[in-house]
């Protein structure tokens, strides 16, 4: 215990009421004398200098300086997730303090915080200003999956702000749209974070899931359903209130599953009206459908439209699993885990490309047969701008998909901020000029 | 009374330098020690417009939107997705550039949201462009035998877009700093593919007015100049277009004087800033390099 702890004590025990925290009360009485009492011991009628003795050492005193003159602000997400770290409103302080001794580890999505209790020797008063001070907790972050590296195997950060960039991209270098995307890259640590960068580095790696859990937790969250958040939208997105009811079960099943997202989906096609699909398991709850959803939703709402044909193919028995194998390792995101050379899997590059060979016409027609019956060629799918010639329209529509409005709804300029973001009508005049089409998402 | 800002900004699910600027600004801000929080929030990235404000703690929100002009997305996106539920453009009393504030209490968090016009259209925007033409050719007191050219989207549909360029563009020309200004769109005459068919002057900067490098910014004014055939295979600055040496600056936002710009609506909008204005100009200061 520093002397500057003491002190607050003190003036903490003058005052109404006296301290009461944590299972630790100090107060003056009418007689001059103090109380100092725990859960394990009580001691009355002290001076100022015994209540100094007892103070001395005990764990509930820097404890209670940590919470109540530190991270203070009773009410607030951040105080009460840091209590959550240590599971504070679960055990008495002695048995925290052990524990913390060795770590608590809280799972937050796909990070891993422990917590630290710096104890009495471990920030005297020698140490200088900037050192913990005793009781003052530390913190560790990193991904799950590093768990048991040693921080010197890991690269290690202590600025908050730089999350933000080392989140930006997954494992492979791919950028991650979703913060919460089930992708979080590995090989890094936070490590002894204050109590502050320890929340504002969840903040940067997870924005809002702080607030939006203890708005859960408080039973105050606000839950946006798809009708809600669709009912809303402008513009581009105005489309997308017209989704059928059963296609809002394909967009949770593939967007919002735990293999794809840490957060858990809360919200459900209106209230009352609850999507069949699972909402996952993420200790932080998803309020409502986020963006990159709506502008898949965008998308998937425009092939709805779509009326379905019959086509006739021939296919063996193992042909027709093998498309089915490619779909599953694409949707599963395993076409990089399959081995050139293992012609067993359905996904597998050489069996794939043996089964174009066969199927596909010279206009990459499948079984040769056309996707618009009275023309030929192959005018309906995505896979002929991945050459990155990256001026073609993609399903021939007219209508160069997701990358602007040319719906000619209402439509918006998006002020020149030139993002060049993936899907708004950049200049709002709704027709598909120069400037804006003629990119694919290889050039963003 | 804690006061925070947000900065707000569109974002991209595609690029991930979108956000680069915007960040940069904020930290910017942030060393400077004006607010309690400063805080970004995103259309299109996280946290999203509709949960920033619970991101802060503090009673009294500065929002600046990270916007070049007024329209749509600092009318009707921002404000609806900040539940400002009070929100009526007529509140700003624009003629499409003179936005500066106007005050809500947001519905979901019961914050006083000072609700600013966007960077784009205040007018220390204009020492940002000049700044912008001081950065790229390593300069600080270029302008005497150069041309300036601010270029701008334009579109038929915005008038707004087009208004922010001009008034940018006559601020420059009014300094008389440089031999001749002009405005210059892509979408609309006078375009920037036909640059040096503007300028007698045989060195031109070229200043876009985006908030970030993206698509326009990297790949089609450049193309569309014809500093390069292919934007892949980079360009040079300057670069040599049809006797003229083409300055070509990249988007304005990307300057470190922007941070500027946003203390700028803050205090505008009542925010108390302190030093934090001089600070962030002085900190945002780009030491020249000798001249090439």
């Amino acid at each position: 215990m520093l002397a500057r702890q003491f002190d607050a004590l003190l003036e903490a025990a003058e005052s109404d009421g006296g301290v009461d925290f944590d299972g630790l009360h100090v107060a003056r009485g009418d007689d001059g004398g103090y109380t100092f009492a725990t859960p394990e011991h009580e001691a009355t009628d002290l001076s100022e200098s015994e209540l100094h003795a007892h103070a001395d050492g005990s764990p509930h005193v820097t404890n209670w300086y940590f919470w109540e003159r530190e991270v203070r602000r009773h009410g607030s997400p951040r105080r009460a997730f840091l209590r959550h770290a240590e599971a504070a409103d679960d055990h008495a302080v002695h048995e925290r303090y052990d524990a913390l001794a060795d770590g608590m580890v809280t799972e937050w999505g796909q990070l891993r915080i422990e917590a630290t209790v710096v104890d009495d020797g471990d920030g005297g008063e020698v140490a200088g200003d900037d050192a913990p001070l005793d009781g003052s907790r530390r913190y560790d972050v990193r991904h799950v999956a590093d768990a048991d590296h040693q921080v010197e195997e890991l690269e290690t950060y202590d600025d908050p702000l730089e999350a933000r960039e080392l989140s930006k991209h997954d494992d492979d270098g791919m950028y991650r749209p979703l913060k919460t995307g089930a992708n979080m890259p590995t090989g890094w640590v936070f490590t002894d974070l204050d109590w502050r960068d320890a929340v504002e580095t969840v903040e940067l790696l997870y924005p809002a899931t702080v607030a939006n859990w203890y708005r859960e937790r408080e039973g105050t969250l606000d839950i946006d359903h798809w009708t809600d958040t669709t009912d809303r939208q402008t513009g581009i997105y105005g489309v997308v209130s017209e989704l059928p009811r059963e296609a809002v079960e394909w967009v949770a099943e593939a967007a919002c599953d735990d293999s794809q997202c840490v957060k858990r989906r809360e919200w459900e096609y209106d209230a009352g009206d609850e999507l069949a699909a699972d909402g996952g398991t993420g200790a932080f709850p998803c309020r409502e459908p986020c963006s990159l959803v709506i502008a898949a939703a965008r998308r998937w709402t425009k092939l709805e439209e779509e009326e379905p044909r019959e086509y006739t193919f021939h296919l063996t028995p193992s042909e027709k699993e093998q498309i089915e194998g490619i779909v599953d390792a694409v949707a599963d995101g395993r076409v990089d885990e399959i081995r050139e050379a293992d012609v067993y899997e359905d996904a597998n590059r050489y069996r794939t490309r043996y089964l174009r060979a066969k199927l596909f016409d010279d206009d990459g027609n499948l079984g040769g047969v056309a996707t618009e019956p009275e023309t030929h060629g192959h005018d309906d799918h995505d896979h002929d701008d991945h050459d990155g010639d990256a001026d073609h329209d993609h399903d021939g529509d007219g209508d160069h998909d997701d990358h602007d409005d040319h719906d000619g709804d209402a439509d918006h300029d998006h002020d020149g901020d030139g993002d060049h973001d993936d899907h708004d009508d950049h200049d709002g005049d709704g027709d598909h000029d120069d400037h804006d089409h003629d990119h694919d998402s290889d050039n963003e | 009374m804690s006061q925070a800002l947000v900065i707000v900004a569109h974002g991209s699910h595609l690029n991930p330098g979108s956000s680069a600027p915007t960040y940069e600004h904020a930290d910017t801000i942030r060393a400077a020690g004006a607010f309690d929080e400063v805080r970004t929030g995103f259309w299109k990235e996280e946290p999203s417009l509709r949960e920033v404000l619970r991101t802060c703690e503090a009673d009294e929100v500065y929002v600046v939107p990270m916007f070049i002009s007024e329209g749509y997305f600092t009318e009707q996106v921002i404000p609806r997705e900040l539940r400002l539920d009070e929100w009526d453009v007529a509140d700003w009393d624009s003629d499409g550039l003179s936005a500066d504030v106007a005050t809500y209490t947001a519905e979901d968090t019961g914050q006083t949201v000072h609700y600013c016009g966007p960077v784009g259209t205040h007018e220390s925007m204009t020492d940002v462009l000049v700044r912008r033409a001081e950065s790229v050719t390593g300069d600080p007191d270029v302008g005497e035998g150069f041309g300036f050219a601010v270029v701008g989207h334009g579109t038929e549909r915005n008038e707004n877009s087009a208004k922010a360029i001009e008034y940018h563009a006559d601020r420059v020309r009014d300094t008389d700093r440089f031999d001749e200004v002009q405005a210059l769109y892509m979408d609309e005459e006078p375009e920037v593919d036909d640059v040096t068919d503007y300028f007698e002057s045989k060195d031109v900067v070229v200043v876009p007015l985006f908030i970030s490098d993206g698509f326009h910014t990297q790949e089609d004014i450049p193309e569309d100049m014809g500093l390069t055939d292919d934007y892949r295979t980079g360009y040079d600055v300057p670069a040599a277009v049809d006797g003229h040496r083409i300055w070509y600056a990249g988007a304005v936002g990307t300057e470190s004087l922007m941070a500027d710009v946003v203390l700028e609506r803050a205090a505008d909008a009542g925010a108390d800033v302190g030093a934090a204005i001089e600070s962030v100009r002085e900190t945002t200061r780009v030491a020249p390099e000798a001249d090439d």
